[in-house]
């Protein structure tokens, strides 16, 4: 199980690099979004997985998972959603002042 | 009695809060003011406290380390914490009279707060996951403080910062991710314990390899290509804040990995970062050099710093970390009050090409003055506050053979006074070419400038008095174990 989650995080971390390397703006804010996601499975799956046990419930349970790296993942996807908000704020703001998404065009020159 | 150290983060942050009530500007101005003095402030009684008590430690809501949060206060956060308030201070003075209406009403002061409780939260804080919380909080802030105002370049340039420090942070993630696969543990300290008993292996190495890149992106450590473009197009008080504040939690973060958890492997590790640092003096100087844009000469000389300061950890004696403390806390100061002072020549001069800007000591003498004064120490010239820093560095570096690097650390400096130098002749000597009525107008510039000239001043005259600080400082980083004793056996 972990080695598939493992698989996943990578072909997600690596169609989150191939969009961020892209030129279209839109695209490189869906690709940070997808990077993160394969980080935070990553993260879940790093404390190992066990099938058919919650988290904890009391001092007298059987089985349980480590809920810690929930509680990361929690907290990294919070942050990783205020980040994406602001990021197509700021891209729409952009694309609206500058009139283009493509990110040659944003290179900015040498005499300002 | 510990709660204490809560402050530093807690005042900043509500206050934040608290001003978004309130749309009254000179109220705003007012409260951020008080909220910073009672910062430095409490700061300094920390850093008293920690002097007479030892390293102060709170355990969160209760639970006792390693299964809650830990805020923990050695002497080498609290001069940091220190620094910053007092830094924060000044820059938010110069705020007030340059920064205008425009970025004042969509509350500017609120996150200008938020970035200070991010910096503060980041030093105090000892553990893994919290620091990168800490690093969120401030970066977010810095997101929003870089675009407010909306102008052209700022735009342009918040997209490539934001974009840098997503992936970065994600990478941040991702190691934590591996270390807590490795060791189990998130607080510091247990790591710490956790690493030296399971040994430093490869494995462990190539994760704390992962940290350095991290913390090196933030901290503009070699991988410093995001830096010159994103310092450059903020108003002066919130560049002299980045300049001064962000690129050094990158670097507090570096020493706090790789003295406390990372130190078992020096020969790989600290070898790397070494010669990293090398390159960044080198490449730093030469970028410094070669502009004659006010603003981007200012700007390089933040990253030849940062290869200064890493060079005294990387070669990991009592002496070079003093010396890189003392470097530290110096280039807090002198990096935010360059780049006020290049600030305010760019508002009287109305352009940042150095080319047409001439003979500014006419009207305006003193700033002339404070500038050179700010040069010779940035440069490390005695009897200010740079040299002591790379004195220590260079015998540190000296007694351990590294002579290659601490000449580069030298030659670097010489040419580091050759660049800022270079804005002094060209601008305010020469012919007066703007008359009064033609420059632009500064008010509220002085004194904070004047303030920080005064501290890196002390710094140098007064370093018999602080050297007992640092001392201790030091010797908490040399000995992994005073940490450790502090926060899992209270």
């Amino acid at each position: 199980m972990e080695t598939l989650m493992t698989i996943t995080a990578g072909i997600l971390l690596s169609i989150g690099t191939y969009l961020i390397l892209t030129k279209s703006l839109l695209r490189i804010v869906l690709g940070t979004s997808i990077f993160t996601h394969g980080v935070h499975i990553m993260l879940l799956s790093m404390a190992g997985l066990k099938t058919g046990a919650v988290p904890l419930l009391g001092e007298d349970a059987a089985a349980y998972t480590d809920p810690i790296p929930q509680a990361l993942m929690l907290t990294s996807i919070v942050i990783s959603f205020a980040l994406t908000a602001f990021f197509l704020v700021l891209s729409y703001r952009t694309y609206k002042t500058f009139g283009t998404d493509d990110m040659d065009q944003l290179r900015g020159s040498k005499y300002e | 009695m510990n709660n204490i150290i809560t402050l530093p983060i807690l005042i900043p942050l509500l206050t934040g809060i608290f001003l978004i009530f309130f749309r009254s500007i000179p109220l705003q101005k007012w409260i951020s003011a008080i909220a910073l003095i009672v910062t430095t402030g409490v700061s300094a009684y920390i850093i008293h406290l920690i002097s007479t008590h030892g390293i102060l430690t709170l355990q969160l809501g209760g639970w006792e380390a390693p299964y809650g949060i830990t805020l923990v206060a050695d002497m080498f956060a609290a001069l940091l914490v220190l620094t910053t308030a007092m830094v924060s201070l000044c820059c938010l003075y110069y705020a007030f009279g340059t920064v205008g209406k425009n970025r004042e009403r969509f509350y500017f002061f609120s996150f200008f707060l938020f970035l200070v409780a991010g910096v503060n939260g980041s030093f105090f804080t000892g553990d893994i996951f919290n620091l990168f919380v800490c690093f969120e909080l401030m970066l977010i802030s810095s997101y929003v403080l870089l675009s407010l105002g909306g102008e052209r370049i700022q735009l342009r340039e918040t997209i490539k910062y934001l974009l840098i420090n997503i992936i970065s942070s994600m990478i941040f993630v991702l190691a934590i991710a591996y270390l807590y696969g490795i060791t189990g543990t998130l607080n510091m300290a247990d790591l710490s314990v956790k690493v030296a008993e399971i040994g430093q292996d490869g494995l462990l190495t190539t994760v704390s390899l992962l940290f350095l890149v991290v913390f090196g992106l933030k901290a503009a450590l070699f991988l410093y290509f995001w830096l010159p473009g994103s310092y450059s197009a903020p108003p002066p008080a919130v560049a002299a804040l980045f300049g001064a504040l962000l690129t050094k939690v990158g670097i507090y973060a570096i020493f706090r990995t790789f003295t406390l958890i990372f130190y078992h492997q020096p020969e790989v590790t600290h070898t790397l970062m070494m010669w990293m640092a090398a390159l960044t003096m080198i490449l730093g100087t030469i970028g410094a050099v070669a502009h004659w844009d006010v603003k981007k000469i200012i700007v390089y000389n933040v990253i030849v710093a940062v290869g200064l300061i890493i060079f005294g950890l990387s070669v990991f004696s009592s002496v070079s970390l003093i010396g890189s403390l003392y470097y530290f806390v110096h280039d807090m100061i002198i990096k935010a009050l360059l780049f006020l002072l290049a600030g305010a020549v760019i508002i009287i001069a109305r352009t940042h090409k150095l080319h047409e800007i001439s003979g500014l000591i006419r009207h305006h003498p003193y700033l002339g003055w404070l500038f050179f004064i700010a040069a010779l120490s940035l440069a490390g010239i005695p009897p200010f506050g740079g040299f002591i820093g790379k004195v220590f560095i260079t015998q540190g570096g000296l007694e351990n053979g590294d002579y290659i690097v601490a000449g580069i650390g030298l030659f670097t400096s010489l040419l580091v006074l050759y660049s800022v130098m270079k804005i002094f002749l060209n601008g305010f000597w020469g012919e007066t070419i703007l008359s009064k009525k033609e420059e632009g107008k500064v008010k509220n510039v002085l004194l904070p400038c004047s303030i920080l000239a005064a501290l890196t001043i002390l710094l140098g005259l007064g370093a018999e008095w602080t050297y007992v600080y640092f001392e201790q400082a030091v010797e908490g980083l040399m000995n992994p174990n005073f940490y450790i004793q502090a926060v899992l056996h209270d």
